[in-house]
């Protein structure tokens, strides 16, 4: 086990280093130049020629992209082009919010979705599954800042229980932390929690029709023993597995949820770098997340051999 | 009871002792506190190595001027106790006012005057690169006194100090001053009466301020950015907020005291919103722009630029822009700002009256337009300069002209408005934009009526005419001379059609009314602000 997750993490790199090229040529590929954004409006355009040049943005691109690939590998991820701040230095204020968003979104999603496709399946054809189906769709087909808009309106302007907007670290206390990030969580795990919602019950009722669980029902085994201790585990690989897909849209909703809630995260240092063409910040950021994202991967390919012996490494 | 009424008790109730209403209490307490919602990311503070006005905004708390314009244009004393200046303009002496502090407890010295002069005039395209052509010397005579020796007179010297428009002087000490004018700062030790918590930056989320005990107003009162700038505030804190409706909420919330831009959109629920104030921001307003690239045909020949001019109803653009709002916007047949005392018409007509569709199509007929694609960049992300943009289209496509629309977002705009290649080979025919009153007033921040050609802003327009009357006003001695220059400068420019104004229009303000003494400028003024 232990060897293979070297080899996994190992194996981690080249994936890394493809994305890294990617971005770089995506980004060198791309229009846009942020020597004109610095420059601003009233600038002429040999202030914007020169704060290029004062960059290093009118050099090669291999030679420019040579020279972050040292850095990276020096383990420098370089300085912003516009704050004049070390990236890392830039990802390490906004990473708190940002987990702590996606934390919050899997504990809310994963205890309520389970439950509910569980109890779903178990109560197949009756309104109560139609319920937890007709919640999933909803979930679905509502985009995360429709829901956030929504969700702020109601609790915020309407009932004035919780903040608009903003992020207290969990430093200040955890209600202060709970109120500013419980309207986000929410909306943006509501398409999370459809999607295990559903995979549950599916997984589910496939598993709850199959021989070892009328054996269990015919031995006496009481209900709750038969959903949680039986089935449940049987249909945990392709949950897990969801859940580690889901992670990647989970990334993609924060950039929304945390522009609609303000919330200094990753997601909107990674949406400003992008609208003003802050190359080593976006490089830095998506780095990052392909990092992590190969990571949750690996954890949940592990996993599996906690729900199904029969998987070995 | 109302449902709302009983709802929020209910709550209360519930969380009775959980804690979780408690921000309101602290809310109320928090009055020396000044939370502000601002134009932009604040992604960087060097107001010299960019010309974003966001970060001029955010430059002014932090470093002071040597004179600052005040709501009539006129550059008072900020700085500098006064100034003597020969009869021919040339030899102009300031002396600083006593006590002047900077926030690492530094006295200002002329050094450090010079050495921001230096910077700033490299950058300063407008006023500032004029002053350096003109410059035999920069001297210091003693710590408090420095002195410009010019070979030409230059009598706009006061104007130039205290300008609003971007770059502004701002004084720094001499060892940050000596940074490349093309390299940015990372040392915001300032002048002015707020200190940047550069630990506590967090770019593109929070920018905090606090006051900086030190800083010694000027006894008279404040008025844009001249006078006594007294803060009433421990802290001024900027928090971005990316998404308007989202800070419109915040407000009406009592989360943040005041947003410097609120959507057109959302200004009339503002308005409905009872703690929230909402008026015009800057009096002085804005011009749109409509871009015309002078390198290329068919907009070469000054006929298809008549032809636009004529064509175009400022009318359409304006309500495109601001929506219904009538007294927020106004017709403009001139390139300077309107109610300003260097206004003119003169050469307007082209603008005024019934819009004239068939005599356009014949001056693109004899300028010899046949149809070739006409590109027109239009910033997407920008909500004015799309209003703009869909609006042109229009207009291209009703006198014959064919539009290739693209739609891009400003970043690439900016990038692509550089090209000079001609439009089939990745450059462009017409981009839009808008140009602050405040840079309009007068000739010397208004770079967009440059008409140097290669040299001039993009669309590199060229007319000797513009040119020699816009270096008439820079040698005008008095009020009225300058009126006479500007007045001939919006003729030729409007024969020349260096660019199509698309009207005027004002922006709103919008504040929590527990907070007095909010102004209306081209900036935001932090001083004589309270809040209960």
């Amino acid at each position: 086990m232990f060897a293979y997750i070297i080899r996994r993490v190992v194996a981690t790199i080249p994936v890394v280093l493809l994305v890294a090229l990617f971005v770089f040529s995506l980004l060198y590929l791309a229009p846009g130049d942020p020597a004109a954004i610095i420059a601003g409006d009233q600038a002429t355009p040999a202030d914007v020629e020169r704060i290029r040049a004062s960059l290093g943005l009118d050099r090669p691109f291999v030679i420019r992209f040579a020279d972050w690939l040292w850095q990276v590998l020096n383990g420098n991820l370089g300085v912003s082009i516009f704050t004049n701040l070390p990236v890392s230095h830039m990802i390490a204020q906004r990473i708190e919010p940002t987990v702590s968003l996606m934390l919050l979104t899997l504990v809310l999603s994963l205890s309520t979705a389970i439950p509910m496709g569980v109890i779903a399946a178990w109560k197949h054809g009756t309104i109560i599954d139609r319920a937890v189906m007709m919640t999933a769709v909803f979930g679905f087909s509502t985009p995360v800042f429709v829901v956030g808009y929504l969700l702020a309106y109601v609790f915020a302007l309407y009932l004035d229980w919780l903040p608009v907007q903003g992020f207290t670290s969990i430093s200040a206390g955890l209600l202060p932390f709970l109120r500013n990030l419980i309207l986000p969580a929410t909306a943006l795990g509501l398409v999370y929690m459809a999607l295990i919602a559903r995979i549950t019950r599916a997984t589910m009722l496939d598993v709850l029709s199959q021989d070892y669980v009328r054996t269990a029902k015919a031995k006496g085994v009481g209900q709750r023993g038969v959903l949680f201790i039986h089935a449940l585990k049987n249909a945990a690989v392709p949950i897990v597995t969801i859940v580690g897909i889901g992670f990647a849209a989970l990334i993609g909703g924060a950039v929304v949820t945390e522009s609609v809630f303000a919330i200094p995260g990753l997601g909107r240092l990674t949406v400003d770098a992008i609208l003003r063409r802050d190359y080593p910040v976006i490089q830095g950021v998506v780095l990052m997340f392909s990092f992590v994202y190969v990571l949750v991967n690996l954890g949940v390919d592990l996993l599996y051999t906690l729900f199904d012996p029969r998987i070995r490494y | 009871m109302q449902r709302r009424a009983f709802l929020k008790t209910a709550a209360v109730g519930a969380v009775a002792g959980s804690g979780l209403s408690a921000p309101n209490l602290a809310r109320a307490a928090n009055s020396k506190v000044l939370r502000f919602v601002p134009q932009a990311n604040l992604a960087n503070l060097d107001p010299i190595w960019t010309t974003q006005y966001v970060v001029r905004n955010g430059a002014l708390l932090i470093w002071d001027t040597l004179y600052g314009v005040n709501d009539q244009l006129v550059p008072q004393p900020q700085m500098v106790e006064g100034h003597e200046v020969t009869p021919d303009f040339k030899t102009w002496t300031f002396k600083l006012r006593a006590g002047l502090k900077f926030h690492d407890g530094e006295p200002v010295r002329s050094r450090d005057v010079i050495a921001s002069i230096q910077r700033w005039m490299v950058r300063d395209a407008t006023m500032g690169q004029v002053i350096k052509k003109r410059l035999d010397a920069l001297e210091a005579v003693d710590d408090s006194t420095f002195r410009f020796r010019l070979n030409a007179p230059y009598p706009k010297m006061l104007f130039a100090l205290g300008k609003s428009s971007t770059p502004c002087l701002f004084i720094m000490p001499e060892r940050i001053a000596a940074t490349d004018p093309f390299k940015q700062i990372s040392d915001y030790v300032g002048s002015g009466p707020m200190r940047f918590m550069k630990d506590e930056w967090v770019p593109g989320a929070k920018a905090s301020f606090s006051r900086f005990d030190g800083y010694s107003p000027r006894s008279e009162k404040a008025n844009w950015m001249a006078g006594g700038k007294r803060i009433n505030f421990d802290r001024i804190e900027w928090q971005i907020v990316p998404d308007g409706a989202t800070a419109g909420a915040a407000l009406e919330n009592g989360e943040v005291d005041w947003w410097e831009t609120p959507l057109p959109d959302l200004v009339p629920l503002l308005r409905k919103s009872p703690g929230v104030a909402v008026d015009i921001a800057d009096p002085l307003g804005n011009i749109g722009s409509l871009r015309l690239n002078h390198l290329h045909p068919p907009f070469n020949d000054v006929r298809a630029r008549r032809a636009l001019q004529i064509a175009l109803s400022q009318a359409d653009y304006m309500q495109a822009v601001v929506g219904s709002d009538d007294s927020l916007w106004k017709t403009v047949p001139g390139y300077f700002t309107p109610d300003t005392p260097l206004y003119s018409e003169l050469g307007g007509e082209p603008l005024k009256g019934p819009r004239d569709y068939d005599l356009a199509k014949k001056l693109l007929a004899e300028a010899g337009y046949k149809g070739e694609p006409i590109v027109l960049l239009v910033a997407t992300d920008v909500a004015i300069t799309k209003a703009q943009g869909d609006v042109t289209a229009d207009l291209l496509k009703r006198i014959g002209m064919n539009v290739q629309y693209a739609a891009l977002d400003w970043g690439t705009v900016g990038q692509r408005r550089a090209k000079k290649e001609p439009p089939a080979e990745g450059g462009w025919n017409i981009f839009h934009t808008w140009h602050a009153g405040a840079d309009c007033v007068n000739p010397a921040p208004y770079i967009a009526l440059n008409c140097s050609g290669e040299t001039a802003w993009f669309g590199w327009p060229k007319s000797d005419l513009v040119q020699e009357k816009i270096g008439a006003w820079y040698d005008a001695p008095d009020l009225a001379a300058e009126k006479t220059a500007v007045a001939e400068i919006n003729k030729a420019a409007m024969e020349h059609v260096v660019y199509v104004p698309t009207g005027f229009f004002k922006v709103n303000q919008a504040w929590r009314k527990n907070l007095s003494g909010i102004v209306k400028a081209p900036f935001p003024v932090f001083w004589d602000v309270t809040k209960t």
